[in-house]
């Protein structure tokens, strides 16, 4: 049987056990549930309520009057529009891009010959150990104005920009190790068929390939784009006005603005958090196999 | 006759094209291999290089291992900072990393077994982990806020008095002896409970990720060990102890090394919710190359801090990588 398949089925596993054990183990998970949910549930619940309620104490479990049109106040009090259309641009964008970086390297390191493979396919895992902290300072240096900060490199100058949200992150060394290991489970049968039908590297890779690793391409994809989505610290640094802030910065910054309009953030949280709890919601089967796969087979 | 026919015009065919096959694999591979080289690979090197200088935004004078000595004892300002900022992040690696796993462990043993709305329970655990950070501490800090917050008021129902939480600046040991009336020196007063609100926030974020890591674990034990020591009957919690968690070792070793990695890392969660204070208690090593570097421009120090970091997140790296290489003869 396929080790990443059971968590996602589920295994008959412990047969019959004992009634007293079952209620205490479901207590335990209700209980364990109700504080993950509750944050949540709040976030929701405040948005909805009016600021003298938001910020009753102590909260009133459901709000008594529904106030949808916090939602819309959120919404005026600052470039959502701007900041969701920056985020879905460059998430989408980095997504598709890093895809097409990591299945040809990919295929290229499952599938074909060449000089220096190995070395190459080390050095990229190698770059897997070096943390983000490492890279952050050069980096900020590369994208500045700055001629002088620049180590003597031409200057990317690309502060306040979509590609420097975009650019850095088109290919990771994760997704085209997990690319890969899908890769070399297509059997041999198929590329020597494609060969002999003059089918070349990129044909076969296309209309062969391609199609019969969707399930991975969604893995990578989802993790790609739910890194996207929640980025933080680089936008952070690298962007200061609103036309290229993504939601998350945005956010943050809306923090301070909101101020004491309490039911008026957690709207804007809602609304943050919104897209990527749906999509986790309809894709889910394939992040957590994904995860447990990757995870544990490093 | 044809099956000799074709090994042989395979094998003349691919050996006439090898060298073509040579460049178009480059090929395939240089636009991964140029994003990683120029933003992965390039700075880390260019990292330590800045790390050599005096670097305010503009290179200055070559100093040496200056910048690390000023961090680790030279430096009468910077190393007071390093070492308390170091000690926080390890207290915030202590303080989250061992409870999130037990959490973890526990939930993904009783969800392992056959039971009613397990789908729903992991879905749910695992939601956190995808929601940002940001959001996320929109809500703690008004869940934990000195005069509104929820956690007050539940605190209050079993007699605690209202806390500051993320405005708390005094340690978790010290607020629990003057409760009592008692006095602890400074040294045991302990995480700030500004730390320890960061330390809950991080398991909520972390729990379905591990939770889902520990489920992989514990579906590669074969049922054959559970039915052996059922038939020589062992006890529930004997087959915990004697069976599930030695043999889950490897998954655990594996989600240790994940997770101190990700707090001694982390940056967002520190960030949104308290800034590195209340009076610099949370101020953990990337938050103080943020300063450094970002906000008072010192490039060259905060290079160096970095590089600090790194060597100690490298450690960590490489025991995984030595423990996962060895987990591959497990089969």
């Amino acid at each position: 049987m396929d080790r990443a398949v059971p968590i996602a089925r589920g295994v008959p596993r412990f047969t019959a056990r004992p009634p007293v054990g079952s209620i205490v183990k479901h207590v335990f998970l209700i209980l364990a549930a109700i504080v993950v949910a509750y944050p949540f549930f709040f976030m929701v619940t405040s948005a909805f309520k009016d600021l003298l309620e938001a910020t009753h104490t102590p909260p009133t479990l459901l709000p008594t009057e529904l106030h949808p049109e916090n939602f819309v106040d959120a919404w005026n009090r600052a470039p959502w529009g701007r900041y969701f259309i920056n985020t879905i641009l460059v998430s989408v964008v980095v997504t598709v891009l890093e895809l097409a970086t990591a299945c040809l390297a990919a295929y290229a390191f499952a599938r074909m010959r060449f000089r220096g493979k190995g070395i190459l396919f080390t050095l990229f895992l190698a770059t897997l150990m070096i943390p983000g902290e490492a890279t952050l300072v050069p980096n900020y240096v590369l994208m500045s104005p700055s001629k002088a900060a620049c180590l003597g490199l031409p200057c990317l100058g690309w502060f306040d920009t979509y590609q420097v949200q975009i650019v850095p992150f088109i290919a990771s060394a994760f997704s085209i190790f997990l690319m890969r290991q899908f890769f070399l489970a297509i059997p041999n049968e198929l590329s020597d068929a494609a060969r002999i039908d003059g089918a070349g590297h990129l044909r076969f890779l296309w209309s062969v390939v391609l199609p019969l690793s969707v399930p991975a391409l969604i893995t990578a994809g989802l993790i790609t784009f739910l890194g996207s989505w929640n980025a933080f610290q680089w936008p952070l640094i690298v962007t200061s006005k609103p036309d290229f802030r993504p939601v998350q910065v945005g956010l943050s910054a809306f923090r301070q603005e909101a101020g004491s309009s309490y039911h008026l953030l957690m709207a804007a949280s809602t609304f943050v958090v919104a897209p990527i709890v749906l999509l986790f919601l309809v894709a889910q089967r394939y992040l957590i196999q994904g995860i447990a796969r990757t995870g544990i087979r490093g | 006759m044809a099956a000799e026919v074709i090994p042989a015009n395979v094998r003349e065919s691919s050996g006439r094209r090898l060298p073509v096959e040579g460049i178009q694999a480059w090929l395939f591979v240089l636009p991964a291999l140029l994003i990683i080289g120029i933003f992965k690979i390039l700075p880390a090197i260019a990292a330590f290089y800045m790390s050599l200088f005096k670097w305010d935004v503009v290179q200055g004078a070559f100093r040496g291992l200056g910048n690390y000595t000023d961090w680790l004892y030279d430096n009468s300002l910077r190393s007071p900072d390093f070492w308390r900022s170091l000690s926080t992040t390890f207290t915030y690696v202590i303080f989250t990393v061992p409870l999130e796993m037990a959490i973890a462990l526990v939930i993904a043993y009783l969800l392992f077994q056959k039971m009613r709305g397990r789908g729903i329970y992991r879905t749910l655990y695992y939601l956190p982990y995808v929601t940002s950070l940001v959001a996320a501490a929109a809500v703690f800090v008004w869940v934990f806020h000195p005069q509104y917050g929820l956690v007050n008021d539940v605190i209050g129902l079993v007699g605690i008095g209202r806390q500051s939480w993320l405005d708390e600046p005094r340690g978790l040991f010290e607020l629990l002896a003057s409760s009592f009336g008692a006095t602890l020196p400074a040294w045991l007063a302990g995480p700030s409970l500004a730390l320890v609100v960061l330390s809950l926030v991080t398991v909520w974020h972390y729990m379905g990720y591990q939770i889902v890591i520990f489920l992989a674990g514990l579906s590669n034990i074969s049922n054959e060990y559970y039915e052996a020591a059922r038939l020589d009957g062992a006890s529930e919690r004997q087959i915990f102890t004697k069976i599930t968690l030695p043999l889950l070792s490897p998954t655990t070793f594996f989600v240790f090394t994940v997770a101190s990695i990700g707090v001694l890392r982390s940056f967002d969660s520190v960030y949104v919710l308290t800034n590195g204070g209340p009076l610099d208690t949370t101020r953990t090593v990337t938050m103080l190359v943020f300063k450094t570097a970002f906000q008072q421009a010192q490039f060259g120090l905060g290079a160096a801090l970095a590089f600090i970091l790194t060597l100690v997140i490298l450690l960590f790296t490489l025991v995984q990588f030595r423990v996962l290489g060895r987990r591959v003869n497990y089969g």
